[in-house]
């Protein structure tokens, strides 16, 4: 069978197993709605477009905050690469941000900025940066030493051997960096949003949450979901298997 | 002299032990002549043949082209190495075009990297990505990119190293036709006796621990050698011997690091 095929058979079964549970213990809507509800609240915030709104307001400040913050990887990335000292003091800095989640930053970030779009942007380019620092810092790393050297016998040197033989080689990891920031971006987005001020997704989400409109909540759920998948499946997988491909690293 | 190695040192250092490589190499190269270094492995040919591109640094001594001194790479010198170290992101033509581009136009580029990829018979393969090809065809590319630069001075460390037998002894008559057509100065390092015999006028026979020059035997016959087979018969049991003794060298070395553990 199809996996496409799989796939809807065990979509259908997972709504359907849904409401029927729903209709047979009769569950209240403010515990679990049932899936015709939720479809229904979607259909209706897109009809009277509030949800429409928060999706362009949402969208808006995830390309701010990535393209800011896939710029600032990229030049930390090569400034790590590049300079032993900047890796071992920066470089450590960077790996221990890494574990830690943005969105802890809100607080400080709400002192600095206010209660506004900056704070939030602020969280998204945080969650991305330092995703994208470590992967260009490790394609450049990883460029083979024989590129390096070929390219010497033909006299390329200093920043024509870089951005000719360097940078291009780095490029797969770079691509994977990208497709990584988008989705720590896009996470950071959502935990910024619920928690601070709106218009956006994350915003309405926790709005619908304080009136109890839990049909509301999981539609806005689903939609968070669906565009991480689309986004990611239809773009940066895409852009990522072309470049392996065209690499000659995709294992066919 | 066109190519003069003079005293030429070389040593490592590792784990604050120093480990000489190369022990007073002295070599002097003709212009137009084809010359072979042979040795085992861990005779320091490969390194005195990154010493001669300009990627590594000699400790003590000097080489001069064409009575300059070499003081790092340069596009007088063509380096072909075992791996065909193509850039994966440009097609075959775009690599070829690769060290001409500061200099030329796109076009003129193009037209000459299509006469060089000619010269190595990849005509049909111009706009392929270097993983769609084979590695003999990924060495030819090599090949051309090198000659593509115009050199005076070819140098080929171990290039057909990692190639089955058929494909090895196609890529000699390819290597031999170039070398005939251009008149380049060819220096190639290689392990195969049998490779050497067969391209090269001289043979340089390297010894290991440390790199020293053992012999260099003068091969003066006529082109394709296969006409002269019995003769140079005579001169692989003389190469034969003279690297048995080497290898018993370094095994004798082995025992008695083991011995001594």
């Amino acid at each position: 069978m199809q996996p496409a095929v799989k796939r809807i058979i065990f979509y259908v079964l997972l709504f359907t197993i849904w409401q029927g549970a729903v209709y047979v213990f009769d569950v209240s809507p403010s515990l679990l709605p049932a899936p015709t509800d939720v479809f229904a609240s979607l259909y209706e915030g897109f009809s009277n477009l509030t949800l429409v709104y928060d999706l362009v307001a949402s969208f808006r400040r995830l390309f701010i905050g990535l393209a800011i913050a896939l710029v600032l990887g990229l030049l930390l990335g090569v400034l790590l690469a590049k300079s032993k000292t900047a890796d071992e003091t920066l470089g450590s800095l960077i790996l221990a941000l890494q574990s830690v989640p943005s969105i802890v930053w809100l607080p400080l970030a709400i002192m600095w900025f206010g209660l506004n779009e900056m704070a939030v942007i602020f969280i998204v380019v945080l969650g991305a940066t330092i995703v994208m620092t470590i992967n260009v810092r490790t394609g450049i790393i990883n460029v083979p030493p024989l590129f390096i050297k070929a390219a010497k016998t033909m006299n390329y040197r200093g920043f024509r051997l870089f951005s000719k033989v360097t940078i291009p080689a780095s490029i797969p990891y770079a691509v994977t960096g990208m497709r990584l920031a988008w989705a720590f971006a896009w996470r950071a987005l959502m935990a910024g949003e619920l928690l601070s001020t709106g218009p956006g997704l994350g915003y309405s989400l926790r709005f619908a949450s304080d009136f109890g409109d839990m049909s509301r909540v999981i539609a806005i759920m689903l939609l968070i979901m669906l565009i991480g998948i689309i986004v990611d499946l239809l773009f940066f997988q895409r852009v990522e298997k072309k470049v392996l491909k065209k690499w000659g690293l995709a294992t066919s | 002299m066109f190519l003069s190695i003079n005293n030429l040192h070389k040593s490592f250092t590792n784990n604050g032990k120093t480990e000489l490589v190369l022990s007073d190499i002295q070599l002097d190269v003709n212009e137009g002549e084809f010359v072979s270094i042979l040795g085992p492995s861990g005779c320091g040919k490969s390194t005195l043949l990154s010493i001669v591109a300009g990627l590594t640094n000699a400790t003590d001594g000097s080489i001069e082209l064409s009575g300059k001194t070499i003081k790092g790479p340069g596009k007088e010198r063509g380096m072909v190495f075992q791996q065909a170290a193509l850039f994966p992101w440009l097609s075959v033509e775009e690599n070829v075009m690769f060290p001409l581009l500061p200099e030329m136009s796109k076009k003129e580029a193009q037209q000459k990297a299509h006469q060089y990829l000619q010269m190595v018979q990849l005509s049909a393969y111009t706009k392929h990505s270097p993983h769609e090809i084979s590695g003999g065809m990924q060495q030819r590319v090599a090949i051309a990119r090198a000659l593509a630069m115009d050199p005076a001075l070819l140098l080929m460390d171990e290039p057909f190293g990692a190639l089955d037998e058929q494909t090895r002894s196609r890529l000699h008559e390819i290597v031999e036709k170039i070398f005939l057509e251009t008149k380049k100065t060819i220096l190639f390092v290689t392990h195969s006796i049998a490779e050497s015999l067969k391209l090269s006028d001289r043979i340089v026979v390297m010894g290991t621990q440390p790199g020293t020059i053992l012999d260099v035997i003068e091969l003066d016959f006529p082109r394709p050698r296969s006409q002269s087979k019995e003769e140079l018969l005579y001169y692989e049991e003389k190469i034969q011997a003279l690297l048995k003794s080497e290898i018993d060298k370094v095994t004798e070395k082995e025992q008695k690091n083991a011995a001594s553990r």
